[in-house]
């Protein structure tokens, strides 16, 4: 394997896991705040689809991303609206979301099935590309990769080190306690449901614009499950949801290079391998359940109903 | 006390609040003075915790006026409370178990500035009062006496002239409890008005200058209780002469109906508490009493022995005679065990089911099933029964248990549990929340109980509840069982002082548990 075909694979790596972060990462913040959302997989297709009219119709990536979020953002508000202020079971509407995105994406979808459109392109940063080696690696990606690896950094700092993700970490530990302080329980789990959709659109988006820029019906292929069960197997860390992501990233474009150099195993065996080997490997770097406890939202999925 | 001319710093005029079917207040006056300590005494139900969320700004009230400084005010929410000065300290803490301290204390406050700084001042004000906690520690990790203090500490952050205490003592070990009168006193000279909600008597009678006594929602009473007695406090109180429980002495002891032998659990909850090594013998007709603070052990053991864990070791718990430490709740059930647990709804009764239907949960074992179908007529006939004989106050069998008041749930799982004519009776907190009459009656009925050859355990919190009816007294502290100590051999200040750990692990050594221990 030469030195090109090495860096290829790993900016290639780097690519595939960029729809898991923003999905991934929006998730944890939705659950941080207590509220259990499994329509992840729905509004990543919502996101993919409406990214891509955005783009096909104005021609612009950029109103293409605005689009895939607005859209996403839209249809979580029917799930926050039946969970949040109905109090409607979050599993069974969180499920439901999934399947009305998936419907709703293939049905607006169907006339611009076949187009295709300019993906994103690279942006070379001036200078630090040049260097040889990192250069290609890290510094020589399409911004949105940049805007997941921010995103990172300012859902961490966001959690960790304001006061919005201290009230939001509160309500999700304690909705009770948090609501007898005087918080506005509802209100901070909307806009944690919105930025949630908004990051899964991003990233449904990311594969209709960058990876594969055109639409395909279920073109998501299950990545809005991996969210979620990463953000799970990670403890709520988003740390640890950057390393399942590379590393889910890093198994997918294994398999897919081992089945380009023809070896000879069962396809689909190894097709599971970036499922299993990542949720092993993040249920090993997180064993200790005293830990677990500490950062798992104790209110996870429970309806809140302020009584007074 | 309250002189005409002196200025109140609070004062409630005529409050009145209905609520459908109670009138929770009824024209409700009093005074707290600057830098005074003011005693709101009455029973559960009374209407002192509506007071109180009328000042704190939680409940409006229908009519009636708040005088704030002498001023007439309108307080619209906590926030507003706090901004006026008023903090209170709740009875169940509003603690956030996975975040820091400081990070707590920082939730409760409206300007808490950033953390660091926090982490000073709380530092810096804790030691001021004698209330020393480390701003970095987690709140999962705290003892009980402790999360009081970070809440306690929270108030004083914002400067009140008003805090009100909500039963602050009932967590408390006594030695706690003599550091947390020591902050109050020093509070009062430094102008801080106190509001403090009890139904403990001897210590309203040591800490306040003034009290007001609630009953039914009405002003009983006003009175400045150092010149009352116990007996008079209590009286005024319940309206009536204090119901006094008939002691008997204890008669021959059969033999052990639970023995409980090195007993050790590691706590599925990463939060909760492993047990060590516990060693415990109870015969029938005798009454043992557990002592502790909250959250030390108590809910694993009561845990273990019920069966709703079973353990490892077979011989590790053996009641009436056989070894069945490895079986369920219904296993031990069927061999003579009865058992109250500690939380009402969810463990003790299922909160949608009816009176009548929580009766059929434990007691299909006794004739309420015949031949898979459920004997409904003696399911009915057996909860009307114990609706009587225990005073249950609800609208029928029929309703369902989360309509009941806390005391009366507690009166009617303690009476259905009581009717299975068990062999060994386990209780946790059997009297929490129940009122004065209703508490002596559950003592009295488990007193009877025990001198009829029932082995009985109680886990309580209360001290005097347990020096009251129980034989013989252990404590728990951290997941260890103390010794054993006769009731008369024993004081409030040796318990206390175990509560807190401090006790050797020498074996088990008064009365019938030396024939056992070697």
């Amino acid at each position: 394997m030469s030195e090109a075909e090495i860096i290829n694979l790993i900016v290639l790596t780097f690519k595939s896991a960029v729809p898991l972060i923003f999905a991934a990462l929006g998730e944890l913040v939705v659950e941080k705040s207590g509220v259990l959302n499994l329509g992840v997989e729905g509004m990543m297709l919502i996101g993919a689809v409406a990214g891509f009219i955005g783009a096909v119709t104005t021609g612009s990536i950029f109103v293409g991303m605005l689009m895939a979020m607005a859209a996403a953002v839209l249809v979580s508000l029917i799930f926050a609206v039946l969970t949040l202020s109905l109090l409607a079971n979050q599993v069974a509407t969180g499920l439901a979301l999934t399947i009305f995105g998936i419907g709703l994406s293939a049905f607006i979808g169907k006339p611009f099935l076949g187009n295709t459109i300019e993906g994103l392109q690279p942006w070379a940063i001036p200078l630090l590309s040049d260097i040889p080696i990192l250069g290609p690696l890290l510094f020589n990606h399409d911004p949105m990769l940049y805007l997941a690896v921010a995103a990172f950094f300012g859902v961490s700092w966001f959690l960790y080190r304001s006061r919005g993700g201290l009230i939001l970490r509160s309500i999700g530990e304690s909705h009770e306690a948090a609501h007898a302080l005087g918080y506005p329980v509802i209100r901070i789990r909307y806009l944690a449901v919105m930025f949630g959709a908004a990051m899964g659109g991003l990233g449904g988006a990311y594969l209709s614009l960058v990876l594969t820029p055109q639409w395909q019906e279920d073109m998501t292929a299950q990545r809005g499950w991996i969210a979620l069960a990463l953000v799970v197997f990670a403890t709520w860390r988003p740390s640890r949801v950057m390393i399942g992501a590379w590393l889910f990233g890093a198994l997918t474009i294994v398999n897919f290079y081992a089945q380009s150099q023809g070896v000879s195993f069962s396809s689909h065996l190894l097709a599971t391998l970036p499922y299993f080997a990542t949720i092993i490997v993040l249920v090993l770097i997180s064993w200790d359940a005293a830990k677990i406890r500490l950062h798992a939202p104790a209110a996870l999925g429970k309806p809140f109903h302020a009584s007074d | 006390m309250s002189s005409e001319n002196s200025q109140a710093q609070l004062e409630l005029r005529h409050i009145t609040k209905q609520y459908p079917g109670v009138l929770a207040n009824d024209d409700i006056s009093l005074k707290v003075e600057a830098g005074g300590v003011h005693a709101l005494l009455g029973e559960n139900g009374a209407g002192k915790s509506t007071l109180v969320k009328i000042i704190y700004g939680v409940v409006k009230p229908d009519t009636g006026e708040i005088l704030w400084d002498g001023k007439p005010v309108q307080i619209l929410n906590p926030s507003h409370a706090r901004r006026l000065g008023i903090g209170m300290v709740f009875q169940h803490f509003n603690l956030f178990d996975t975040l820091t301290i400081a990070e707590n204390i920082s939730l409760g406050m409206d300007n808490p500035g950033d953390l660091k700084t926090l982490a000073t001042r709380v530092t810096e004000v804790s030691e001021h009062y004698g209330l020393p906690i480390d701003p970095r520690r987690h709140v999962h990790a705290l003892s009980v006496g402790e999360r009081q203090r970070v809440e306690i500490v929270r108030c004083l952050l914002q400067d009140p002239k008003l805090l009100i205490m909500d039963e602050p003592t009932s967590v408390l070990t006594p030695q706690e409890v003599d550091k947390l009168f020591e902050t109050l006193r020093r509070l009062g000279e430094e102008g801080v008005s106190i509001l403090y909600i009890s139904h403990k008597l001897e210590e309203i009678r040591a800490l306040c200058d003034d009290a007001t006594v609630l009953r039914g929602g009405k002003v009983v009473a006003t009175c400045d209780p150092r010149e009352e007695t116990s007996k008079s406090l209590a009286e005024m109180m319940i309206g009536s002469e204090i119901p006094v429980m008939q002691r008997e002495a204890s008669g021959d002891l059969g033999p052990p109906v639970l023995e409980v032998k090195g007993l050790s659990v590691k706590s599925d909850d990463p939060f909760g508490t492993s047990l060590k090594d516990i060693d415990l013998t109870v015969r029938g007709g005798e009454i043992i009493g557990i002592a502790g603070v909250g959250g030390n052990g108590q809910k694993e053991l009561l845990q273990a022995i019920s069966g709703e864990t079973p353990v490892r070791d077979r011989a590790a718990v053996s009641i009436d005679g056989q070894a069945c430490g490895r079986s369920g709740p219904t296993a031990r059930r069927g061999l003579g065990l009865a058992f109250v647990p500690e939380e009402r709804l969810g463990r003790g009764a299922v909160p949608e089911m009816t009176l009548a239907e929580n009766t059929l949960l434990t007691g299909y074992q006794s004739g309420m099933v015949s031949r898979g179908l459920i004997r409904f007529g003696h399911k009915r006939q057996r909860a009307t029964e114990i609706r009587r004989d225990f005073d249950v106050r609800s609208a029928g069998i029929d309703s369902e248990a989360r309509s009941l008041s806390g005391g009366n749930l507690q009166k009617f799982i303690v009476g259905r549990e009581m009717g299975l004519s068990p062999k060994l009776l386990i209780l946790a907190y059997p009297t929490w929340g129940v009122d004065v009459g209703a508490a002596t009656a559950i003592h009295q009925a488990v007193m009877d109980m025990s001198r009829q050859g029932v082995g009985i355990v109680i886990v309580s919190e209360d001290l005097d509840e347990l020096f009251e009816i129980c034989d013989r007294m252990a404590v728990i502290a951290e997941g260890r069982l103390s010794p054993v100590r006769n009731n008369g051999e024993t004081s409030v200040e040796e318990l206390g002082l175990w509560m807190s750990g401090e006790f050797d692990d020498e074996p088990s050594g008064a009365g019938a548990e030396t024939s056992h221990a070697h």
